[in-house]
């Protein structure tokens, strides 16, 4: 017989692999993504292919470029994954060229400038969604009511003129998602009561059936998504509950506090952007902490800073700032928060024998 | 974490056990129903004088002797060791280095038998009458049986008996875990043999002095919970058998220790510090054989399993089949395996050489096939965090890997190298299959290594500043005795000078002063100088006797020495991971 292979144990494996994680993450995205794309209709269908097409392009051209085997690292589905998160972050009539980019950002700067998979210290997706939001905030910020009545009614051929030609055509184009809308008519004077009393009922802003990104709209399905994610241990409850968790009880604060000025908090939580930022964006592994109390820190501070940028920053959504802000924090937190290694203390110090830890 | 006191009528092992770990598929199916059956005798058996953590026995037989069964054929040497006795009768055909089941295939003194067929017994050994007999007698007939921790861990069972007299011990726990996936022979044992195991374990609660023995089995062994609660009356215990979750690492010795009693052994600290002491359940039914029947340890229950053996089995074997033989009664191999195992696939060691020979310690052969055995293709970390979930230990094993592949080795032990178990759990359940366990074991060699080689060089530079210091003292000491003739011829002048003169009373005359005088030293440093010397070196140089050349031989010795230990040091630190995950 011919002598096996001499490796050091463990000699078996739990076949829980990279591809399965994304697998994952996409299954739980997808009735988030197929129901954007019935609700914004064909352009939305081309934008979100073309982006997850770029991702996919920049992510092989990359490899290759660096030397890395292209034919493995690019199956492992995490250039389809950051491309679909970004594309669902989009408005959904924005030019083809917008998703170019924005993959192009993520990929290249976001991932590849940094190492390529495992070395990034910010989300790729937010990257290049900050990004865009902050050179193209016209482009950025130009919604389309949804429905297949309004944007539905679009055929195809009209759908390639919206993505790849001139643009939307001006009167689909609805002024502003939910969040936008309270804030500019708090600065516009406008009491609380009667802001509300504009933007619709909370129940279609849950379901989804309100202007916004692509596939943020609806809570519902994300937060369906979500669940089925934390179900399938692909991440645990901790980030989701610390981020919605501060986001609501800051909002709460501030509501209780002056509520001719800041909306109730579960308008907050309405927003499907919370939703997709605590399950799928802020649980990033490669972005986010390690340990418990460290993804607590972490989802705390991402809640948080939401609320903060919501309420006084120049954008009416804050998730992408917030989460590339303690993306940032992440190395440290990992510093200072570490398991307690068995038989010491928190402090590295041996027991003392008869103690508890 | 403690539990409250609301649920402290429940049993804590039910509640908790200990933070990580991983659930790997067991597949204990494949042989958990086949009965222990006796491996015939093969052709040859090959018995190393190294099958334990410690010292190697020193053989007592040489080529062309005839031995008994049973018969002491090498005789432990130093306080850790154990003896080692010849599994049947036969000729001595040769005593010599041969491979030893280890992935380095490197050679230990091996004796070789040719079994003569006829399985005559020699002598058995004293057998003390139990009920009665002092601990220390128990202890010492164990040590005689030649047992060792059979679980894998291979310590000699006796120097664990004897902590009694170090420690106040109060619990003796029977380690029946077998967490390791594949592994039923202690499974079978316990199935087959529960009263026996029972008595062993009795006894052993007796050579401790314990009040409390507990029996841990992990759930998914349901039959053998069953066995052994029948038989759970024993000497003048009552054996508590406790049912823990099927874990891996259930089987580490701190951690089993953990989930039963809910006390966390500090770091760097023994069990039995806090009281306890664990013994593997095959070691219990190998301590009953000897006390009761005079059998020393020379056969044990081996596990041969994974899908590249045409028929799996549980094998009662002597010590010294070759793996090969072993193989061949079980059906021989039904394809190439990816890896053969001694052990199992959580901690087991791969072999390369099919004819190396069954030890004390191995607990399992495994023949796995490429569907058994894990991909080796690596991805890149990607920080899911999982290998710090699953960590007993409570480390980060991503960030260990990535101090290692950076060069920082204080920086990894600075966050718990040394505190790893290499249990394994890690590379496990990485879902990028990088080798994390494999790189911090090769890091813990690395910093052994180079500790070891920065003593060497701090001892050769305090020798070297010890025997510069030496020189000095011994010129210091010529010149003093120089200057003190010097001294003397000067003053015996002056008096043959003064000879007429009456002032001769005054005898101590002050030296004259000359060019060494103010350099000279009081006359009473001189006699300090030879005592200096020797408590510089460890051992006693002579000046002037070719200091060089001792030097170099002293030096030589010194590291001989030092690469001795730290080989030792290492073999314990790996006994002492294996120990822990039996």
């Amino acid at each position: 017989m011919t002598a096996p292979r001499l490796v050091s144990g463990p000699h078996t494996h739990s076949r829980f692999n990279v591809s399965r994680t994304m697998l994952a993450v996409m299954v739980c995205l997808t009735p988030a993504t197929l129901f954007g794309l019935y609700q914004f209709g064909w352009p939305a269908v081309l934008l979100f292919g073309v982006t997850v097409a770029a991702a996919w392009a920049a992510e092989i051209a990359c490899l290759a470029l660096a030397g890395q085997p292209v034919a493995r690292f690019a199956t492992d589905g995490s250039a389809l994954l950051t491309g679909w998160i970004l594309a669902l972050s989009l408005p959904p009539w924005a030019p083809w060229w917008v998703g170019v980019a924005g993959a192009g950002i993520a990929i290249v700067i976001g991932k590849h400038v940094f190492g390529g998979l495992g070395q990034n210290l910010f989300n790729p997706a937010m990257v290049a969604r900050a990004m865009l939001l902050v050179a193209l905030p016209v482009k950025m910020t130009a919604w389309v009511a949804p429905g297949p009545a309004r944007a539905g009614a679009l055929s195809f051929d009209q759908a390639l003129g919206v993505t790849f030609g001139g643009g939307a055509p001006v009167d689909a184009v609805s002024g502003a998602s939910v969040l936008s809308q309270i804030q500019s008519q708090l600065d516009a004077g406008l009491a609380m009561d009667q802001v509300l009393a504009g933007i619709g009922s909370f129940q279609d802003q849950f379901l989804g059936l309100v202007p916004g990104s692509l596939g943020e709209t609806s809570a519902l399905l994300l937060l369906l998504g979500g669940v089925a994610l934390i179900l399938m241990r692909v991440i645990t409850v901790v980030i989701p509950l610390s981020v919605i968790g501060a986001l609501y009880l800051a909002a709460a604060a501030a509501w209780a506090l002056a509520p001719d000025r800041f909306p109730p908090p579960h308008y907050h939580l309405a927003s499907g952007a919370v939703m997709f930022c605590a399950f799928f964006i802020a649980t990033d592994y490669v972005t986010s902490p390690i340990t418990g109390l460290g993804k607590m820190l972490y989802g705390v501070g991402i809640g948080l800073l939401i609320f903060v940028i919501r309420s006084w920053g120049a954008f009416p959504e804050g998730v992408a700032f917030a989460v590339l802000l303690m993306n940032a924090c992440t190395p440290l937190i990992d510093d200072y928060v570490r398991p307690r290694i068995f038989g010491r203390t928190r402090a590295g110090k041996p027991l003392e024998l008869g103690d508890r830890p | 974490m403690s539990p409250v006191p609301l649920f402290g009528r429940f049993d804590p092992a039910r509640l908790f056990s200990f933070k990580g770990g991983v659930h790997p598929e067991t597949r204990k199916h494949l042989s958990a129903e086949r009965a222990i059956e006796d491996m015939p005798l093969p052709a040859l058996l090959r018995v190393p004088l190294l099958q334990h953590v410690g010292a190697e026995a020193e053989p007592l037989v040489a080529r062309g002797d005839t031995v008994l069964k049973g018969q002491l054929i090498g005789k432990a040497s130093g306080p850790i060791s154990a003896n080692v006795h010849a599994p049947t009768s036969g000729q001595v055909i040769a005593v010599g280095p041969f491979p030893a089941p280890h992935p380095s295939g490197l050679p230990v003194t091996t004796v070789t038998i040719r079994p003569d067929g006829a399985d005559r017994w020699g002598p058995r050994l004293a057998k003390p009458h139990v009920a009665t007999a002092a601990p220390e007698t128990l202890a010492a007939q164990v040590a005689e049986a030649g047992i060792v921790g059979l679980g894998g861990a291979t310590f000699p069972a006796s120097v664990k008996l004897n902590l009694r007299a170090r420690y106040d011990l109060d619990t003796l726990i029977i380690n029946a875990a077998e967490c390791e996936p594949y592994l039923t022979c202690d499974d079978r044992l316990m199935r087959e043999r529960a009263d026996e195991v029972a008595d062993g374990a009795g006894i052993m609660a007796r050579a401790l002095g314990v009040r409390r023995v507990i029996v841990a089995i992990e759930s998914n062994k349901p039959l053998a919970i069953e066995a052994m609660t029948r038989h759970r009356h024993v000497l003048d215990h009552v054996l508590q058998i406790k049912t823990v979750p099927s874990q891996y690492p259930m089987g580490s010795e701190k951690h089993l220790v953990k989930t039963l009693t809910g006390k966390e052994t500090p770091a760097r600290a023994l069990t039995a510090e806090m009281g306890v002491v664990v013994h593997n359940a095959a070691t219990a039914h190998a301590v009953h054989l000897a006390l009761r029947y005079g059998e020393p340890l020379i056969s044990r229950v081996v596990t041969v399993s994974g899908r590249g053996v045409a028929r799996p089995a549980n094998l009662r074997v002597p010590i010294g089949t070759p793996v090969a033989d072993v193989l061949a009664h079980c059906g021989g191999l039904v394809a190439t395996p990816e890896r053969l195992l001694l052990g199992g696939p959580m901690m087991g060691q791969p072999i390369q050489n099919p004819r190396v020979p069954v030890i004390k310690g191995t607990n399992g052969i495994l023949a796995l096939t490429a569907g058994e055995a894990r991909d080796q293709r690596v991805m890149p970390c990607i920080r899911c965090g999982l290998c710090v979930q699953v960590c007993p230990m409570g480390l980060t094993p991503f960030e260990l890997k990535a101090r290692i592949d950076a060069g920082d080795l204080d920086g990894a032990a600075r966050v718990g190298l040394l505190d790893c178990l290499q249990c394994g759990c890690c590379s496990f359940a990485c879902p990028s299959n990088r080798p994390l366990v494999q790189t911090i074991q090769y890091a813990k060699g690395k910093l052994a290594e180079r500790d070891s080689a920065q003593h060497q060089r701090e001892e050769a530079k305090r020798l070297a500043a010890a025997r510069t210091a030496r020189l000095a003292a011994i010129a210091e000491a010529k010149r003093a005795a120089m200057a003190q003739r010097k001294a003397e011829m000067a003053a015996k002048k002056k008096r043959a000078g003064q000879a007429t003169t009456e002032t001769a009373a005054k005898a101590p005359i002050p030296p004259a002063p000359s060019a060494e005088a103010p350099k000279a030293p009081p006359a009473g440093a001189q006699p300090d100088v030879q005592p200096a010397a020797p408590t510089d070196a460890p051992t006693d140089v002579q000046p002037g006797a070719q200091p060089d050349a001792q030097l170099g031989a002293q030096l030589g010795a010194l590291a001989n020495a030092k690469a001795g230990a730290q080989v030792e040091a290492r073999a314990d630190a790996k006994a002492d991971a294996r120990e822990a995950v039996e």
